[in-house]
């Protein structure tokens, strides 16, 4: 007899998807309702995904058979910690971004509000889909769902959106033809495409090369979805056009997301051992230190606030997979593991979230996107720049916010895993961090608004964005330091360290 | 004997700046109700630091942890007499500088003050956090909230030139950060912990000689708010901020924070045996001894009387860390009790500078000729504070000038005797001019005026050139600096006000072991 909690993942996903369609119908008949049923239907999947997370940190993993099938033959939905962990992590900024993008989409979109929420609930159905999965083939399904919305949100602008929308389409499909390819071999040895199943029957054939190959595969192919350094050239356009709560979604969530599917299948359907017999991860952790480095000193050279953001991104995701680099070497608690990965992932979550989101706020009051564009703006719209400047002090690695959390945890598991040169990269690179944000707080708060254009002259003496909006972006500001605190004070380092656990990266002592 | 006590009152000391900071944000509209809570959590700040005087003197040792950040690293902290000295000087220098703050910014019609209250209020924050955190990495915590909340302060005035000194003083002090925290996490490794003890935590076990001696060179970057030389110039830039915060900040609390960490690293993270062992205290002192001799030269050069004072702050910071360096019990009395001391003298200079600016408008030493006639009091004071520089008596630094010259004998290194010695002799060729010309030049009859910053003040200044006073506003000016002179001299009479000398004679006593 399962309780209703075990019903949960699929309902998660199914409710995400029957209001995509109701969305459609409502829109048709009465414009206004889109927003409100969007936003509940997110609201129902955070508490639902909560009420998840709670269960499986108590009672351990969800197992879902779709159909009452027995896997390997039926679907499976698996959730752990890590899936737990990653979907209320994705269905708050997606909360966050809906409620903020209800008054933004009727000033930018106008026309188009019942098309972008309903695939704005596609997109949060893929997203959740991905995360609850525990089959690989339903896995790139949804990848599918998810990356096919993006290209349709990110285009929603028009004209030069559409150009980015379809680099981004090109090589995201490349991206999938990769992953799929991965999967074909994977079946052709195994004949498996449950990941459990799959994670039983591969260890006699690690030395296979076909096996092997499909590893690279997947490396590969997820390099592109999450615009893992060398492959990251779609980003910067496609985060730079689309709607600014697309872009907090794409650069908050999406590319994160497709980190937790290579997290996945690295940890769970291959294993640590089968790590440990290539030297990819070492590669990997150059390749991130190479994206942290680059990322940084491209987002210094864009004028675009937006495009600067995006490079920012490449930078961090560059922390992320450094730490997953790092989560085999690494041994000791609380750093040990993928700690320190599951960590940005939150982090860089809540700080780009609000970032994107303030830089869609400078849009919506004036339509500011370049840089030197914000003088003054500091007196003019408080709350919103005091929002950003805590999430850029956060990216800088100030204490005691989450990013200098990162900072210091990502330090510590190289110091063990005895990698010195990574501790030097990553302080480096809060000091180029440094530059290119402070050039922004800079502009908004010491720089006067003498200038010869006096490009928001049309805001008045004091004109902050509507309640709705600024409610999203200053929770995320303020998480920005609470999480600071609680990351810490340690307190929820013992769930991550269940995720450890379950992948045999941790000494029990 | 030495017991820990749990209290909460260091989490209430530092709790006032950072209370005080956000009313200071909600009463923007209302200035004087602003400015009355900053004035009443400065008072009672000073009073809570105060009041754990007596406990650390009967050798309890008040340790507040929060919780376990990693292990062997808590965040909280553990007062000793050490931390209480800068403690008790940054606290007791805020309620002066904030009436003094009073005065200056409303006298100058200064813009976005409540901007200006609240970065002052966290910077106190990060200065108090520094004195009493109980490890290295509370500490790097407290450190770098100080260098983010004094950005805006520097750059208040938003000119191009004040907007270059803002980005040049993060780009040294960030770097510095950077530094320091890998020298944080790199001393956690190699010692498991990061706790201030008293005979040091680090020892030649640990690592080879070059990897301690790398480790040492890494926290002095990481002290970079010392402003020692080479890695000075970030100082003298800062001085376009507005007075009162060259005077606390660049006097006090952010540069003494650099030097306070220094001491810490050399006394309780390596301990004067390891230091001893590795021969870095010679090295350390050397880089004083130059740091002294040239930025007092640089000081000569300088016209600009806040730039002056800059270069002598940079030089007065060095003979702290030669007194360290000199790995003596008298050398580090000295040390200690010079941080209080330096801060009382050349806050006193500051304030006076201030004080020049605002009645007058003038900011170079060659057009100071006879204002010592029109701001007697004033220019006492700043008399006063410039013969302590020097080191006369009856002046607080003679005190600290002698316990250094004691040092110097009681290590053996009469060579650094001597560096002493020059080093107050130029003190004397540098500010002996600025009295020179204030009480014997003969005062210009029309000034040359220039700037905007003039503008603002010429309504005012042709009052206050005959008599400081006459409004009351620059009360609020005058006596804050009276008061900071007085103390000056009282110091050398009572270097036990305060209980400065007392506790600095309990934390040697601690560091060498029942001497």
């Amino acid at each position: 007899m399962q309780t209703a909690i075990e019903h949960f993942p699929v309902l998660i996903v199914a409710i995400s998807l029957f209001s995509a369609i109701t969305i459609l119908v409502a829109g048709w008949i009465n414009k206004k309702t889109p927003p409100f049923i969007s936003i509940a239907t997110i609201l129902a999947q955070f508490v639902a995904s909560i009420l998840i997370l709670n269960h499986v940190l108590t009672k351990g993993p969800i197992h879902y058979w779709l159909g009452g099938w027995k896997p390997p033959w039926g679907i499976e939905y698996v959730v752990d910690v890590l899936n737990a962990y990653v979907l209320v992590i994705l269905l708050f900024l997606g909360l966050a971004c809906a409620v903020y993008s209800k008054r933004s989409i009727e000033h930018e979109l106008p026309h188009k509000i019942v098309s972008f929420y309903a695939i704005y609930q596609l997109l949060i159905t893929g997203l959740c889909g991905v995360t609850v999965t525990g089959d690989i083939f339903n896995m790139y399904v949804f990848i599918e769902i998810m990356s096919l919305s993006a290209y349709a949100l990110i285009g929603s602008r028009g004209k030069i959106a559409l150009k980015a929308s379809f680099t981004y389409l090109v090589l995201g499909s490349i991206g999938a033809c990769f992953f799929l390819l991965g999967i074909g071999f994977l079946y052709s040895v195994t004949g498996s495409l449950n990941m459990h199943d799959l994670s039983l029957l591969l260890p006699p054939l690690y030395g296979n090369r076909i096996v092997k190959a499909a590893f690279v595969l997947f490396i590969v192919g997820l390099s592109i979805k999450m615009a893992f350094f060398p492959l990251h050239t779609w980003l910067p356009d496609a985060h730079a056009f689309a709607p600014s709560e697309i872009s907090a979604m794409l650069s908050g969530i999406i590319i994160e997301v497709c980190t937790y599917a290579f997290i996945r299948l690295a940890f769970s359907v291959f294993s640590v051992n089968f790590i440990r017999l290539l030297p990819i991860f070492d590669i990997l952790c150059w390749v991130a230190g190479i994206a942290i480095i680059m990322g940084s000193i491209l987002a210094m050279t864009q004028f675009n606030l937006k495009r600067m953001l995006a490079y920012s991104s490449v930078a961090n995701m560059g922390y992320i997979m450094l730490a997953v680099g790092l989560s085999t070497s690494a041994r000791n608690y609380p750093w040990c593991g993928l700690t320190p990965a599951l960590m940005h992932i939150l982090n860089h979550a809540l700080m780009k979230g609000c970032l994107f989101l303030v830089a869609g706020a400078f849009i919506y009051k004036a339509d500011l996107w370049d840089i030197t564009e914000l003088r003054g703006l500091g007196r003019k719209m408080p709350y919103t720049c005091a929002a950003f400047v805590i999430a850029a002090i956060s990216m800088i690695g100030v204490p005691p916010s989450v990013g200098f959390v990162s900072k210091l945890y990502i330090i510590f598991a190289s110091l063990e895993a005895k990698k010195f040169a990574f501790v030097a990269i990553l302080l480096v690179s809060s000091l180029l961090n440094l530059i290119y944000f402070w050039r922004v707080i800079e502009t908004m708060y010491m720089k006067g608004e003498e200038g010869e254009e006096h490009s928001h002259a049309s805001i008045s003496s004091k004109d902050e964005i509507p309640l709705s909006m600024l409610i999203p972006v200053l929770t995320l500001a303020s998480l920005c330091i609470v999480m600071g605190v609680l990351w810490l004070a340690g307190i929820t380092i013992p769930a991550l360290n269940k995720v450890n656990a379950m992948f045999g990266l941790v000494v029990i002592r | 004997m030495i017991e820990g006590a749990e209290s909460l009152r260091p989490w209430l000391a530092i709790a006032c700046p950072a209370l005080s900071a956000i009313l200071v944000l909600l009463f923007s509209k209302r200035p004087n109700v602003r400015e009355g809570w900053t004035l009443l959590a400065t008072i009672v700040q000073f009073s809570i630091i105060f009041s754990m005087v007596p406990m650390i003197l009967e050798g309890t040792v008040i340790e507040s942890y929060l919780f376990t950040m990693f292990p062997g690293i808590h965040f909280g902290f553990k007062v000793d007499a050490f931390g209480l000295i800068f403690a008790i000087t940054s606290s007791f220098l805020w309620i002066l500088v904030s009436i003094y703050s009073i005065g200056y910014m409303r006298a100058l019609r200064e813009h976005a003050q409540t901007r200006y209250y609240f970065c002052f209020a966290f910077a106190i924050f990060g200065a108090v956090g520094v004195a009493l955190s109980g490890n290295l990495v509370t500490m790097f915590i407290f450190y770098e909230i100080l260098t983010i909340s004094t950005y805006p302060l520097v750059a208040h005035e938003q000119t191009p030139e004040a907007l270059f000194a803002g980005r040049k003083y993060l780009a040294y002090l960030f770097t510095a950060g950077s530094f320091l925290l890998g020298a944080v996490v790199l001393t956690y490794s190699l010692a498991g912990t990061t706790d201030f003890n008293k005979g040091g935590i680090l020892t030649m076990a640990f690592a080879p000689r070059s990897v301690l001696m790398i480790l040492f060179i890494l926290f002095l970057l990481g002290f970079m708010k010392a402003a020692y030389m080479p890695f000075h110039s970030w100082l003298p830039t800062a001085m376009v901020a507005p007075t009162p915060v060259s005077a606390l900040l660049h006097a006090v609390a952010v540069v003494k924070a650099g030097v306070f960490g220094i001491v810490r690293t050399v006394c309780y993270i390596y301990g004067i045996d390891l230091m001893h062992e590795l021969g870095l205290g010679i090295m350390l002192a050397s880089f004083a001894a130059f740091t002294m001799i040239v930025a007092s030269l640089f000081a000569i050069a300088q016209d600009n009387l806040k730039r002056r004072l800059a270069y002598s702050t940079i030089s007065q910071l060095s003979y702290i860390v030669l007194g360290v360096a000199l790995l003596s019990p008298m050398g580090i009395t000295g040390a200690m009790i010079h941080i209080p001391f330096h801060g009382f003298m050349k806050i006193t200079l500051f304030l006076c500078a201030g004080s020049i600016l605002v009645a007058s408008g003038k900011e170079n030493i060659s057009e100071m000729a006879g204002i010592g006639r029109a701001m007697p009091m004033t220019m006492f004071a700043f008399t006063v504070g410039a013969l302590g520089m020097c080191g006369t008596p009856p002046i607080a630094g003679f005190i600290s000038k002698w316990f250094f010259s004691l040092g110097a004998i009681q290590s053996g290194q009469i060579a650094f005797l001597c560096v002493i010695l020059i080093a107050s002799l130029l003190d004397v060729v540098y500010f002996f001019p600025i009295i020179r010309t204030a009480f014997f030049g003969k005062m210009l009859e029309i000034e040359t005026l220039s700037g905007d910053r003039e503008e603002k003040v010429v309504v005012l200044s042709e009052k206050v050139q005959t008599k400081e006073g006459k409004r009351p506003i620059y009360l609020f000016m005058v006596v804050p600096l009276a008061i900071t002179a007085f103390f000056s001299i009282l110091f050398c009479f009572f270097p036990q006000a305060f209980h400065l000398y007392d506790l600095a004679q309990k934390a040697v006593k601690d560091i060498f072991g029942g001497m």
